[in-house]
């Protein structure tokens, strides 16, 4: 970064949880789905088009992946989900069913140009 | 048939009150009171006379008594215990009818626990250090409006801590440049700000412009940013129908979360504003101002766990905690278990953290723990490892104090987050670890660079006055 414009904070379109890390490796994004499936939670994927990002409601891709104990699993539906709909982020969910709500979700693939 | 007679004249307590063979019932309300007799009392008379004078005794018999059943109505000292490290006190335990009690009202329930007694002669000192509320009287209560997983799905934050900031300077601010602070902020990458507790509506900016300023500045970083963020309007005031005015003005502008002074307006301002909260979709934040006078002296006054559990059931969304590590007040073991009384279905007695009883909320929302105070991004580590996900971590000066202004101080706060709840996920021990987890993620982050920079050296060493007994 240029001296220039090291004071100058830009403001950045940003997707909540671990938006604002380098985008995560395989490796590290596999750590991500093991510490999901570790807390008993339910691995799921969704998808939607850039423009509907704020929306609550992002497309599922297939169901929430229920009793799925194999990270590697996972990681072949993400890249399915990836061909699937090149042009859409995706992003990986756990469900918690004893508190009815999501324990992680973070934003694991986004087309190109985001 | 009757078979008493009225025998006029003083009595002893412990004759009608100290009732050590008793088994409470699961609909009793129960208190720990931690007690310092005066000099010449009996632990048991002066129990006794605690479990009187915060129930239905007086301190002479009077006739009515005899028109009353007040072997149903009175509350009964029925255990005593010494306290660690202390042998000047003693605990008593104290069960109270269900039927003392209002429902739905922690007002009613103060006003005999804490009332009259605390003045009352024969006790030098006295502290309620808790309360075990009956399920019978939580579900004549309100609670939270939203509560922890709500507020989640409404923000769409999850996963992490959710990361605030008060707004300084707390005083004097024009409502222009206050929103301009907001905007900062919010477009730097936190997800909430914060009314100072002492804005109002003075002078120098009121309320109605602080509002509309806010708004905007909140909507734009919404907008630019395609995060949900919100600012915590304070609608605190002098009477309740302006609280009000000021909550429909806010709601009016689309704000998601408003805020509320729970001690210093008082329970009855607080649990109507909650009730209103519920019934329009508003979430509530609650500040604590005035509860060190209550909670800070270890032998008089009210714990502040009792506090945590009064607000749960009069209702708010955040409640401050306090931090741990840094400027303010707050022994570790102690704040972790009235942290679990806030968020947990049912909390179980244990001593080591300062719980006195079995607590079960019977499915009231849970409540997010805010820590704010003198907190700075060196200590994201030991706040995620202490508080957990369903917290708000608020760092005013560790965001506002940036070299870089607020945006470049929230992006760091919001780069370490993120980093220390990567790495606790990946299995890294946060305590251990927590600086080269910082130093890591500040390659890739000027901003955290510089705020690493910036705060190493502040420290807040002084030892904690209210510590746990023993």
């Amino acid at each position: 970064m240029s001296n220039l414009i090291k004071d100058d904070y830009r403001t950045r379109v940003t997707m909540e949880t671990f938006s604002f890390l380098p985008e995560l490796t395989a490796d590290e994004v596999y750590d991500q789905i093991v510490y999901i499936i570790n807390q008993g939670w339910t691995p799921a994927l969704e998808h939607d088009r850039p423009e509907n990002a704020a929306d609550h409601y992002w497309g599922m891709w297939k169901l929430p992946f229920f009793g799925m104990r194999d990270p590697n699993l996972f990681l072949n539906e993400i890249e399915e989900c990836r061909q699937a709909y090149p042009d859409h982020l995706i992003r990986v969910v756990g469900y918690d069913s004893y508190t009815q709500c999501q324990g992680h979700n973070f934003v694991v693939y986004r087309p190109r140009g985001m | 048939m009757s078979t008493q007679t009225f025998d006029a004249g003083v009595q002893d307590y412990q004759l009608t009150y100290w009732t050590p063979d008793y088994t409470p019932l699961d609909t009793d309300l129960l208190a720990c009171f931690k007690v310092i007799p005066q000099d010449g009392i009996s632990r048991e008379e002066a129990a006794a006379a605690v479990a009187a004078e915060s129930s239905t005794g007086t301190w002479t018999t009077v006739w009515t008594d005899l028109l009353s059943d007040m072997e149903y109505y009175k509350g009964r000292a029925y255990r005593i215990e010494d306290v660690p490290g202390d042998k000047a006190a003693f605990y008593t335990f104290i069960a109270y009818p269900l039927d003392l009690f209002e429902e739905g009202s922690v007002v009613n329930v103060l006003t005999s626990l804490v009332g009259n007694v605390f003045g009352f002669k024969a006790i030098r000192a006295l502290r309620l250090e808790d309360i075990r509320f009956p399920v019978a009287f939580v579900k004549t209560c309100n609670g939270p409006p939203s509560g922890i997983q709500v507020e989640r799905d409404k923000l769409n934050k999850y996963g992490r801590p959710m990361l605030g900031c008060t707004i300084k300077p707390k005083l004097g601010l024009s409502a222009k440049n206050y929103g301009r602070a907001v905007y900062e902020c919010l477009r730097g990458g936190l997800d909430l700000t914060k009314d100072d507790e002492n804005i109002n509506s003075q002078p120098f900016q009121r309320w109605q412009d602080r509002f509309e300023f806010v708004a905007n500045a909140v909507d734009k970083a919404t907008l630019e940013t395609g995060e949900r963020k919100g600012h915590y309007l304070n609608v605190t005031s002098g009477d309740v129908e302006q609280m009000m005015k000021r909550a429909e003005f806010a709601k009016e502008l689309g704000q998601p979360i408003i805020m509320h002074d729970f001690l210093t307006a008082g329970f009855t301002a607080n649990t109507t504003l909650a009730k209103w909260c519920r019934d329009n979709g508003m979430l509530l934040h609650i500040h604590r101002a005035m509860h060190a006078v209550i909670d800070r002296n270890p032998n008089h006054g009210i714990h502040f766990r009792v506090l945590v559990k009064c607000l749960r059931l009069s209702g708010g969304d955040h409640l401050h905690t306090g931090t741990v590590v840094g400027k303010l007040e707050g022994d570790r073991a102690s704040t972790l278990g009235f942290v679990d009384l806030l968020r947990e279905d049912f909390i179980a007695e244990d001593r080591s953290r300062g719980i006195f009883f079995d607590q079960d909320w019977a499915s009231m929302p849970g409540v997010f723990a805010v820590a704010s105070g003198g907190i700075h991004v060196w200590h994201m580590p030991a706040l995620l490892n202490i508080f957990g996900d369903d917290s708000v971590l608020q760092f005013g000066g560790g965001t506002q104090g940036h070299p870089s202004g607020n945006a470049a101080g929230a992006a760091a706060n919001r780069v370490a987050l993120e980093a220390c709840v990567k790495a606790r996920n990946e299995g890294r021990d946060l305590e251990r670890e927590g600086n080269d987890i910082l130093r890591e993620a500040a390659r890739h982050s000027p901003e955290l660079a510089v705020a690493l920079e910036t705060w190493k050296e502040i420290k807040f060493e002084f030892d904690t006055v209210d510590k746990l007994d023993g």
